[in-house]
């Protein structure tokens, strides 16, 4: 039976169509070839990219962005926010400084995504 | 007395694209001004992921984005100053500003951009009925809060209006343990991009309440809880279908207005369907030498094209300081059915290199609808998409050859059904 999705992967929202084919699915809508990939991996083990912050000291600000450095499984977004809820960094902060390593078991990395 | 060749008023995308454009197309002597305490602007506060995609090919986070830009300016001998507010811009250009470690100071500009971006409709603006506890916070101010300042503004949230910046900060207050009962939408279709609703809301099971509203705050100290109501097709509330959710924070996501108290008391007329000055094909304002971009001009809702804006604006300044710039315009754009409104609002074909990107919002959802041109009964051209939402702007390029083949005058965008 065919599902519809909106496709997250940018702004742009396409509407697929997804039918199955054999293993997997054939994917109508996507503009762009990473629709089919989102589409595929979204029924069969969704994704995502989690943003959020973690405390520094000596900062601008008494909290930094970061970000997962690729798309984790979605089941372990709270697993992730836990564990930056403990993480204290300390300034100077460079972009793409390394927050957690191998968070959560992934093989992904948190990473800061501001200066501070 | 200070003097440059541009001074750009705010440090947001906008502000910091316009004046890179401008160092790249030769203009030297530039200074940036801004209120805050660092570049970035509003970006700073998004620290959600997927901005750039069509200016950068990548996916980046808003720190990430405008960090892109304020490197670029490091690069060059554009100056900037922080913790600066400008307080008008007079006549012949001279802009005022203070700030604390320079006090009040008065610089010549030979061009000015605004970009001063755009504020939230807050609780006065719909006028909210009910007490006036703590916990009602505009979405971009909880925003704020969260991810810049470290505070969490409340545990139990409910959430009027489903702009982008309200879908967000429901998952973002998801992550850091709040529940949030529901969005509330006052009209039938969300006001966000579809992607938000599906991964802001869906993902966490975050009702979203169409034709819904916020008939009461209640709480005195604290907010305690709202009334909510089903509204009939005139967005009256149905009293039959009141109903108490009880909740200590409410976020309003309910608009954005472009911030324009400088270029009003320039003198410069502001655009009523915009709320932003009326600008033309490179931002040029109808004061001279004063350029627009960004969310001043009108609310966008990628930055990528507020990046795009701001390249506009700096082509226009220093075409303008090289006395290159045209004034007189071939064609003024109108909108009719369907269309709320179409930036620029005045082009000239002198200026313009090979087409012009005409923005424009549609009043209502259309499916199997099309956007098309006109000028008198002659049709320009046409855009097609799958769908036609308020929420999403609608980018129109007409090529500069279509139009040297018009006679000077209107061009009137309209949405008909297909």
């Amino acid at each position: 039976m065919a599902k519809e999705m909106t496709c997250i992967v940018c702004p742009i929202g396409c509407q697929l169509t997804l039918e199955p084919e054999g293993e997997s699915f054939a994917v109508f809508g996507n503009k762009c070839p990473r629709g089919k990939k989102y589409a595929i991996e979204e029924m069969i083990a969704p994704k995502r990219v989690i943003t959020s912050t973690v405390a520094v000291d000596q900062g601008m600000y008494p909290v930094i962005s970061v970000k997962t450095q690729a798309p984790v499984p979605k089941e372990l977004i709270f697993d992730v926010m836990q564990d930056l809820s403990s993480v204290l960094m300390k300034a100077p902060i460079q972009v793409g400084d390394v927050v957690i390593k191998n968070v959560q078991g992934t093989g992904v990395d948190v990473v800061a995504t501001r200066n501070a | 007395m200070l003097k440059y060749e541009l001074v750009v008023i705010g440090g947001g995308p906008a502000g910091l694209s316009a004046a890179v454009e401008a160092y790249e197309q030769g203009v030297r002597k530039i200074l940036i001004l801004e209120r805050d305490k660092e570049l970035g602007g509003i970006l700073n506060q998004c620290i959600h992921n997927g901005f750039g995609l069509h200016r950068f090919k990548e996916e980046l986070t808003g720190p990430e984005y405008s960090l892109r830009y304020i490197d670029l300016v490091k690069d060059t001998t554009i100056e900037t100053l922080t913790d600066t507010m400008v307080l008008e811009i007079s006549e012949q250009k001279v802009v005022r500003a203070i700030s604390a470690e320079r006090g009040y100071m008065e610089i010549e500009a030979k061009a000015v951009v605004f970009s001063m971006g755009c504020r939230e409709r807050t609780r006065g603006a719909i006028q909210l009925q009910g007490d006036r506890p703590a916990g009602v916070f505009t979405a971009g101010t909880a925003q704020r809060f969260i991810n810049m300042e470290g505070y969490m503004p409340g545990k139990r949230v409910v959430i009027l209006g489903s702009g982008d910046i309200g879908l967000i900060m429901a998952r973002r207050m998801t992550f850091e343990g709040a529940k949030v009962e529901a969005v509330c939408e006052l009209m039938p279709y969300s006001n966000g991009l579809t992607r938000n609703i599906v991964q802001c809301l869906d993902d966490y099971d975050i009702p979203l309440m169409l034709s819904h509203t916020i008939v009461k705050v209640h709480g005195k100290a604290r907010v305690e809880g709202v009334t909510i109501a089903k509204v009939d097709e005139n967005f009256k509330p149905i009293p039959e279908s009141f109903k108490r959710i009880d909740c200590d924070t409410v976020l309003l996501s309910v608009g954005l207005i472009p911030e324009n108290e400088i270029t009003q008391n320039a003198g410069i007329a502001v655009d009523t369907r915009t709320s932003g000055p009326k600008v033309g094909e490179l931002r040029q304002t109808e004061m001279e030498g004063v350029f627009a971009c960004g969310n001043v001009v009108h609310v966008h809702d990628l930055v990528d094209f507020v990046s795009e804006e701001g390249a506009l604006s700096g082509k226009g300044v220093a075409k303008y300081l090289k006395g290159e710039l045209e004034t007189t315009p071939n064609f003024s754009t109108a909108n009719s059915d369907g269309i709320g409104y179409v930036v620029p609002q005045t082009v000239n074909l002198s200026n313009v290199d090979d087409q012009v990107t005409f923005y424009m919002r549609v009043r209502s959802v259309y499916d199997k609808h099309i956007v098309r041109a006109y000028q008198g009964d002659t049709l320009i051209a046409e855009k097609k998409e799958r769908k036609f939402l308020p929420a999403e702007m609608v980018n129109f390029k007409i090529k500069k050859e279509i139009l040297a083949n018009l006679a000077d005058g209107e061009i009137r965008f309209v949405v008909e059904e297909v």
